[in-house]
């Protein structure tokens, strides 16, 4: 069935009800499902312990794992001891690749010393047109060299997205061995689930075409990791 | 998408002397099934994350109503607005709607195969709403108005010139040649769609009951812009994509982009919950998730649910010799390979698709590869029986079991039948003792050859076994 222009696409709540019941309880047919038969409580502990499958042995030094995998998945890595120095490493980089001196970025990172570092920076949401946006990250996973960001009033997913460069400031601290430690991060520090949860491994790809491998298919064309050692007892 | 299954066995000679296809498929070969291997090797302990993954898949399933209810639930209570569509057309209405209440004038969509079982883009285009495809597969698809022909690389089968040739027309630029320049032709062609599209579609790998949260991934990163720009976000999916933890989730990512680009994670994963917050500058005022039924049910409680397992990765297909030879458009709808020649069947019913559960050589390569173990080869055997159960398989086949079983039955009409066709056939052999051509067996001696029952007279099984045991004793 299509809906027609002019014509009158029309669902009364009654139908609603009963595809989700139709459904719901073909569902349960289908099962062989019988009320008290322990289901729910049997869903509800197994949501509750939040059980860890067996995964892949993440030890030792997950700052050098972290940096290889996010190599290898074709970001680039900067370190530097302090946050004060962030602003000169992302002009050094800007300047490397020959790109606008000119960015947007997060709130938090609004008052380092971009100025005398020749970067005009802005503090808001990156716009379709914004060439380099810089923000910092929730944590980062070692096992793959991922970047976890969340959204939220100061922490705007689109300035990870929409810009040509992404710069992220992340900190050694922030890394855990693999997406299982940043769930439990998330739910520890934050407690309630960000309208979105973005993993970020790399710049933009896509090889739709004969498979061949091309970088910033709609993202940035390039993922700038500045790694801050400040504040972690492990470094 | 137009059912076309009926014709597979027409389809599939085209494609075998398609060149272009021909190439394009040894590709594929090379770089999925390759990159699957290496990234399953890299991970001392696949084997128990594989088990892991299956039996979360599994548990899942078993539990089905309440996983869906606790979903729905958890994804209402942050702001999303949850509907049940019974099929196709339910899930066309109901987006039709949505489009019609926000006054939608443009939907941009990252890929979705659910919304390709809907046939979603023509009842959106017949209400008026443009529809822009945004991964770069499904765009160039679009603008060349072909179906996809692989779940994960939906234009494997084109060849770079025909993109060239396809965007001069439908840009009306310069004529690029370069992947990369096509590439960013059609980036700054859809960046332009992204930000003026009033709606989002999206489908989703999973989601997520414990918080009621959808998950995509992408690489291109189409997946994020749909899910953020927009102000509506239509998410559509099976019933069956439901996983019960942030932690289950973790496990199925681990597997699913290793067995499906053979990447060890795809470049985006995003897990959306609920529309806009207070305070937020970005993502969707309006947050919908349509849950599809359109024949999965079918599959629960019989000894089809093992199906309902499968997370869309495309390593059957990638490893499948049929697939590898002939492609996806022979398969004729949305599912390709051996989980299509399953799952076609079985949603739009075993009468319209009765090749495909027959397009397989029951080789196993696609239940070894399958990240959650579903025993694709059994369940195209179980298919085959209930063809022949329901008396939907070829006359000439039907008939040739009933007079095989009848004579089965008979030892002695069966020793004279058989030992009158090994005389026959030793007969038949040509100087080389092989039979080039056989009455009623075109179809294998065309491609080979057949050997001839030995000694000059031709003997049966049962009369050379007699012969050895009087040797013996």
């Amino acid at each position: 069935m299509r809906c027609r222009p002019g014509s009158i696409c029309r669902r009364s709540g009654s139908s609603r009800v009963s595809a989700r019941e139709a459904i719901l309880g073909r569902i349960r047919t289908s099962l062989r499902r019988a009320d008290g038969d322990g289901a729910a409580e049997r869903v509800r502990a197994h949501i509750d312990a939040h059980a860890v499958s067996p995964r892949p042995h993440i030890t030792g030094d997950l700052i050098a794992q972290f940096r290889d995998n996010a190599v290898r998945l074709l970001s680039t890595i900067a370190e530097v001891p302090h946050v004060r120095d962030v602003p000169a490493t992302a002009a050094a980089y800007l300047r490397a690749y020959n790109l606008p001196m000119r960015a947007v970025c997060w709130k938090a990172l609004r008052l380092l010393d971009w100025v005398n570092n020749g970067i005009l920076m802005e503090e808001r949401p990156a716009r379709a047109t914004d060439m380099v946006g810089v923000t910092e990250v929730f944590c980062a996973i070692a096992e793959t060299g991922t970047l976890m960001t969340l959204s939220g009033e100061h922490t705007p997913p689109v300035s990870s997205l929409l810009p040509e460069t992404h710069i992220a400031v992340l900190r050694t601290s922030q890394i855990v061995p693999s997406m299982e430690e940043a769930w439990q991060r998330l739910r520890y520090t934050v407690g309630e689930m960000p309208r979105a949860v973005n993993f970020i491994s790399g710049p933009s790809r896509t090889a739709d075409i004969e498979q061949t491998l091309t970088l910033g298919a709609h993202g940035p064309y390039r993922v700038h990791i500045i790694l801050v050692s400040e504040g972690d007892s492990r470094v | 998408m137009q059912l076309t299954s009926h014709q597979f066995k027409t389809r599939s000679r085209e494609k075998l002397a398609d060149v272009n296809l021909q190439g394009a498929l040894k590709k594929l070969q090379g770089n999925f099934v390759k990159g699957r291997s290496d990234r399953v090797a890299e991970l001392e302990n696949f084997p128990a994350i594989r088990d892991a993954a299956a039996d979360i898949r599994a548990r899942t399933l078993a539990n089905l109503d309440v996983y869906l209810e606790e979903f729905e639930r958890n994804a209402t209570a942050r702001g999303a607005t949850v509907h049940w569509a019974e099929n196709a057309a339910e899930v066309n209405r109901i987006v039709c709607e949505l489009a019609a209440k926000y006054a939608v004038k443009k939907a941009v969509k990252s890929k979705s195969m659910v919304s390709e079982e809907c046939a979603l883009n023509d009842a959106l285009e017949a209400v008026g709403v443009e529809v822009v495809e945004t991964d770069l597969g499904e765009y160039i698809l679009q603008l060349a108005k072909e179906p996809p022909s692989h779940i994960v690389a939906p234009v494997v089968h084109k060849i770079k010139d025909e993109v060239s040739d396809l965007f001069a027309a439908k840009h009306g630029l310069p004529r690029k040649t370069g992947i990369p320049e096509l590439c960013k032709e059609a980036r700054d062609m859809l960046r332009g769609h992204f930000v003026s599209a009033d709606m989002g579609i999206s489908g989703a790998n999973f989601i997520v009951a414990e918080t009621g949260s959808t998950m995509i991934v992408t690489n291109e990163g189409n997946g994020r812009m749909v899910t953020t720009l927009p102000r509506v976000h239509v998410a559509i999916t099976g019933i069956e994509k439901v996983v019960p933890t942030l932690e289950d989730l973790s496990t199925l990512i681990r597997l699913l982009p290793r067995h499906a680009t053979g990447q060890t994670i795809s470049n985006y994963v995003s897990v959306t919950t609920g529309p806009q917050r207070d305070g937020d500058t970005d993502g969707p005022q309006h947050f919908h998730i349509i849950l599809l039924d359109g024949g999965r049910t079918k599959l629960l409680g019989g000894d089809m649910q093992d199906m309902l397992r499968c997370i869309r990765c495309g390593a059957c297909m990638n490893h499948c010799p049929v697939y590898q030879s002939v492609g996806g458009h022979a398969y004729g709808w949305v599912y390709p390979g051996p989980m299509g020649s399953i799952l076609t069947p079985m949603y739009v019913g075993l009468e319209n698709a009765r090749d495909l559960p027959n397009a397989s050589t029951l080789c196993n390569q696609c239940g070894v590869v399958c990240p959650v173990k579903i025993p694709l080869p059994d369940l195209m055997r179980k298919l085959r029986e209930r063809q022949f159960e329901q008396g939907l398989k070829p006359r000439r086949e039907t008939w040739g079991l009933a007079a095989w079983r009848w004579a089965a039955q008979r030892p002695r009409i069966y020793a004279t039948l058989t030992k009158t066709a090994a005389r026959v056939l030793a007969a038949m052999g040509s100087s080389d003792r092989l039979i080039h051509k056989l009455p009623f067996g075109g179809g294998w001696t065309s491609g080979r050859d057949m050997p001839a029952p030995t000694g000059l007279r031709g003997k049966t099984f049962r009369e050379l076994y007699q012969a050895r045991r009087t040797v013996k004793s």
